[in-house]
């Protein structure tokens, strides 16, 4: 499993809206799908994403089975203090990944 | 290559049927076809396509007057070109000229083509000369979608080059990488397809992480990919794991390796989530049909020509065929092998077409080879039919190398890609 891609600038100005992009490598399957021998491929896919600034949530989504492969958002916050941004994904099977950034607000 | 020979012996005997049905037998009347004899075809693009056109259709038909049209006096094919890049081989051995097109009896009109009026089956050139045709045969090859990247253009080409059309692309590209210091990095960004020729960035990753390896061992080349998925993918990614360890980096669109932006003036390449500044930047755009064909209107909103597939006549404008990379011919690769093919299917379909007969639907083969390093080939070839409006890979002709196999089978690939390029440019120059 390749570690979570985060971007985020490493410096923002207080009061700035900034742009946040992460992408998670996930096989998103989707439970629709069967083998050649009419087996059905059951679901594996990411059901919920979070995103935290300096523990208050900003951002959630819940995944369905329509969200492709590899998931990749955008969103936009506000830069109040420094801190860290905190990242969760979790899905079926137990996944679970986690991942966090620092910024630093000036 | 033997099958390539066999493949247009038997074309040339369908356009020999062909030319029997311009010539009817002594004491026939022939008052509806006397005028095919004089037909006038102009073909547009002297590449692998529009040139082995003009030839085939000669061949076909004595009788044609037959114009090629391509402003170079010396074309640059790009085959083993990659070979050229990497130090590999000399550039000079990748450049042909029109003189034995010529001997066969195509004119040679060296200008770009400014204009076409379809109505009136009319091109200008770019001296102003005017040339009436019959049928118009399009090979105009790629252009580039400069717009798609921010920060890519002509202007930035310079800098940092495609490479991927062109002789002075591919010499700038060659000195850049010459030029390098020890431990610099080679950055090069793979577009989304459609594209040109799908393996070639992998192969010019491959050849240029072999010469790093014998001349610059603190080198590395980091290819940015648009795409999770490539042609003969297992094959190249094997043999980078066995050759190139720690010299050749792959970033796939899923580890991020789209490119957003670039800066010329900073040599910079920036991904979704990184920014490099490499010493060489070769940075491959988008591609679309070439310029003339949007003039000609026979390209779509995709950027590409849709056509018939049994004659290559273009499904928007009448008369005018469309070949080679700038055609959208379903499952067949954009190879100078696939433009080679049609061009001799496209020929005999004009040929039969003028003599006011219907052409048979064709088998077209394509062919392509790639270098991993100078002694290390794979390839992948098959066959195509028209099924509906696009061609698709004949069941069962898909031949690809293993991805697991002995030296010896790429070591004879490698020699099998070198005897290619010389029969291929053979035929199509020589």
């Amino acid at each position: 499993m390749a570690r979570p891609l985060i971007n985020v600038p490493a410096k923002v100005k207080r009061g700035q809206v900034f742009e946040i992009k992460t992408l998670i490598s996930h096989i998103m399957e989707t439970g629709f799908r069967y083998t050649t021998t009419g087996q059905r491929i059951p679901r594996d896919i990411i059901t919920f994403f979070s995103c935290s600034y300096n523990g208050e949530e900003i951002f959630s989504a819940d995944f369905y089975p329509a969200v492709s492969a590899n998931p990749f958002l955008t969103f936009y916050t506000v830069a109040t203090e420094s801190g860290t941004l905190e990242f969760k994904w979790i899905g079926d099977n137990g996944f679970s990944e986690t991942a966090s950034v620092p910024v630093t607000v000036e | 290559m033997k099958k390539d020979r066999a493949t247009r012996r038997d074309i040339l005997k369908t356009a020999m049927a062909a030319s029997a049905a311009i010539f009817p037998l002594p004491g026939f009347p022939l008052p509806a076809l006397a005028q095919a004899a004089k037909a006038r075809v102009v073909v547009i693009g002297g590449g692998f396509g529009g040139a082995a056109c003009a030839r085939a259709l000669k061949r076909a038909d004595g009788k044609l007057v037959v114009t090629l049209v391509e402003p170079n006096r010396v074309y640059t094919a790009c085959p083993m070109s990659n070979a050229a890049i990497a130090g590999l081989r000399d550039l000079t051995l990748q450049e042909f000229g029109y003189g034995r097109i010529a001997v066969d009896g195509v004119e040679m009109a060296y200008a770009a083509a400014e204009a076409i009026d379809a109505a009136a089956r009319a091109v200008t050139l770019s001296g102003g000369q005017r040339l009436e045709y019959d049928r118009l045969v399009l090979a105009p090859g790629i252009d580039f979608r400069w717009e798609a990247l921010p920060g890519y253009s002509r202007e930035a080409a310079a800098v940092m080059p495609h490479a991927w059309t062109g002789g002075d692309q591919i010499a700038l590209l060659t000195r850049q990488i010459a030029a390098m210091d020890d431990g610099g990095v080679v950055v090069i960004s793979v577009p989304v397809t459609p594209s040109r020729c799908p393996p070639a960035p992998y192969e010019r990753a491959s050849l240029i992480a072999h010469m790093l390896k014998v001349r610059k061992p603190r080198s590395k080349v980091i290819v940015l990919d648009a795409k999770d998925a490539f042609t003969m993918q297992r094959q190249f990614q094997g043999a980078w794991k066995q050759l190139y360890p720690g010299i050749l980096e792959y970033v796939s669109l899923s580890d991020g390796g789209l490119v957003t932006a670039v800066e010329a003036a900073t040599r910079t390449v920036t991904t979704d989530f990184d920014k490099y500044t490499p010493a060489v930047a070769n940075i491959i755009p988008q591609q679309k049909a070439g310029r003339i064909a949007e003039i000609a209107g026979v390209a779509d909103r995709t950027g590409w020509c849709p056509v018939d597939p049994v004659t290559f006549e273009s499904r928007l404008q009448p008369n005018i065929h469309v070949i080679g990379d700038a055609a959208i011919a379903g499952a067949m690769p954009r190879s100078a092998s696939a433009a080679s093919s049609q061009a001799k299917i496209c020929a005999a379909a004009v040929a039969t077409l003028l003599a006011g007969n219907t052409p048979p639907a064709p088998t077209l083969t394509s062919t392509c080879f790639s270098l991993i390093a100078p002694d290390y080939a794979i390839s992948q070839a098959g066959r195509y039919q028209p099924v509906g409006d696009l061609y698709t890979e004949v069941e069962g002709s898909a031949a690809i190398s293993p991805a697991d196999a002995p030296q010896g089978l790429r070591a004879r690939e490698a020699r099998d890609t070198d005897a290619w390029f010389t029969a291929t440019t053979a035929e199509v120059f020589g």
